[in-house]
């Protein structure tokens, strides 16, 4: 005892310690619990040569994330590419572009694989057999994968009207898909009712604590990947604004415990307009969240209308000096297309969103088009395709004859520009 | 006219378990008064030190929250119904 690196939980509200159980609500005042660390231990038993002689997962930064023995789950995750993206820096008009591309994370396509493996890990360490989430997709399809290799049951609740494919990724792992009528927001609330009556192990309920620091791993990555430095701007896709919080306390907790050096960073985040409480409480200057009712917006995997994490985003990103922005599905569309495009990267609505928010912040001056940006890329374009399916061309058909081919690629200019 | 303040389980220890309490007041500031003379303590867990809602937790007239009405000052009357809700954590 005393030298664990994961202390307790406590509330983000009143400071109030927690046993490091499933819990998420200080019992007095109803605010989150976080995970607490004990960061002169981790000083002292991290470096970057460590870090860097484990193997390449998310894993590789443990001593920063809230379990007490080895991880059990998700030990393949993480550790995704960071992609220079010097043609779409061109497209957008900024000096130094990367992203962040965890449309590429293992086993299910998204950044959610990381929060699973943490949430999992913990579950199983807390003795949970029946593991569950509120989801909007992409979480459910990461507890379904994840708790069928830990041989864990699972529910995964739902609203009724996802894209298909994203349903489909969480039935063929042999998990119970619950579709709820209703928005997301109501899909939580009855998650939490659930919870409390059930005694299951729900990642983004009574495992949240846990579950949400998975998120850092995310940040560890780039600061790693860019040779133990931060972007000076990072752009992140909101939904209960905790992906954009959990970055932010990943560039500071690398600095607290001596990875990087001292240095600023600014982190910008991205919603959709049709869900856009955040963003819209940044631009209106409060923190007070109004809540969207009914959500309307081809982004469903940042569809959330009530963001627990909202009023702590809207400070990490003031604090930091950043901007939020929102977009239009056209947007969000151009976005997707822009990025595939220039960079050969299929993002989900999600990554469109978080790439045409990023050319709103640069064409506006928000990021300085002479500095250096990373966009968090979340999710795999295949998971949403029918909403981008009716603004591609169809394919052109023809017979396999090579006169039909000439006559088809006459009007080319590139081919004629390759044959000169 | 005593207004009727439902109370959520975590704060039911305070109010001898009953789900719903009757308190006389024009606004919710004068209601959250009486609630806590006729409960003490209730008072903190929904006021912080500076006598501001807290921000977990959700009150509501009539179904409205009253951060997007005249907040504290927001006036109750006979045969409205106020509740007391904790935010919900999650996503």
């Amino acid at each position: 005892m005393g030298k664990e690196f994961f202390s307790y939980l406590k509330c983000r509200e009143c400071g109030r310690q927690y046993p490091k159980k499933a819990v998420h609500v200080c019992e007095f005042d109803f605010g989150p619990l976080e995970a607490d660390y004990n960061y002169e231990h981790i000083k002292h038993s991290i470096s970057r040569s460590v870090i860097e002689s484990r193997k390449q997962n998310m894993w590789r930064y443990r001593e920063l994330l809230p379990i007490d023995g080895e991880p059990t789950v998700g030990l393949e995750t993480g550790f995704t590419p960071l992609v220079k993206a010097d043609r779409l820096a061109k497209a957008l008009g900024i000096r130094e572009l990367y992203v962040k591309n965890d449309a590429f994370n293992h086993p299910t396509l998204s950044f959610k694989d990381r929060v699973v493996s943490v949430a999992l890990s913990r579950a199983k360490e807390l003795g949970f057999k029946i593991v569950a989430c509120a989801s909007t997709g992409n979480l459910a399809n990461s507890v379904a994968a994840h708790a069928a290799g830990a041989g864990l049951k699972s529910y995964v609740l739902i609203p009724a009207d996802l894209e298909q494919s994203k349903v489909l990724n969480s039935l063929v792992y042999g998990t119970e898909v619950i579709g709820i009528h209703g928005a997301y927001d109501q899909v939580n609330r009855l998650c939490s009712e659930i919870a409390g009556k059930y005694g299951w192990g729900f990642v983004n309920v009574n495992l949240r604590p846990y579950y949400a620091e998975g998120s850092k791993t995310m940040g560890f990555e780039i600061a790693e990947q860019l040779g133990w430095k931060l972007p000076r701007h990072t752009v992140v896709p909101m939904a209960s604004g905790s992906l954009l919080t959990k970055i932010a306390k990943s560039y500071q907790e690398a600095i607290k415990v001596g990875l990087i050096e001292e240095q600023p960073f600014t982190v910008h985040g991205a919603q959709a307009t049709g869900c856009n409480p955040i963003s819209a409480a940044f631009k209106a200057g409060t923190d007070l969240i109004r809540p969207v009712p009914k959500p309307k917006t081809i982004a469903k995997s940042l569809a959330i209308g009530t963001p627990a994490d909202g009023y702590y985003a809207v400070h990490a990103v003031k604090s930091s000096g950043g901007s939020c922005e929102d977009v239009t599905d056209e947007e969000i569309i151009e976005g997707i297309r822009l990025l595939a495009e220039t960079e050969g990267i299929f993002a989900e609505t999600a990554g469109g969103v978080t790439v045409a928010c990023a050319k709103k912040l640069i064409a506006s001056g928000k990021i300085p088009a002479g500095e250096s940006a990373v966009l968090c890329i979340t999710g795999h374009g295949l998971k949403t395709a029918e909403a981008v399916a009716p603004h591609l061309p169809l394919p052109r058909l023809i017979n396999p004859s090579l006169r039909e081919f000439d006559a088809l690629v006459a009007n080319d200019t590139a081919v004629h520009a390759a044959a000169v | 006219m005593p207004i009727p303040v439902s109370i959520p389980t975590p704060l039911r220890p305070l109010t001898d378990n009953l789900d719903t309490v009757e308190v006389e007041g024009a606004s919710v500031s004068e209601l959250l008064i009486a609630l806590d003379q006729k409960y003490p303590g209730i008072g903190e867990r929904l006021l912080d030190a500076q006598g501001n809602v807290r921000r977990f937790v959700n009150i509501y007239v009539n179904g409205e929250d009253i951060r997007f009405l005249q907040d504290k000052e927001t006036p109750v009357k006979p045969g409205e119904e106020v509740s007391i809700v904790p935010a919900i954590a999650g996503g």
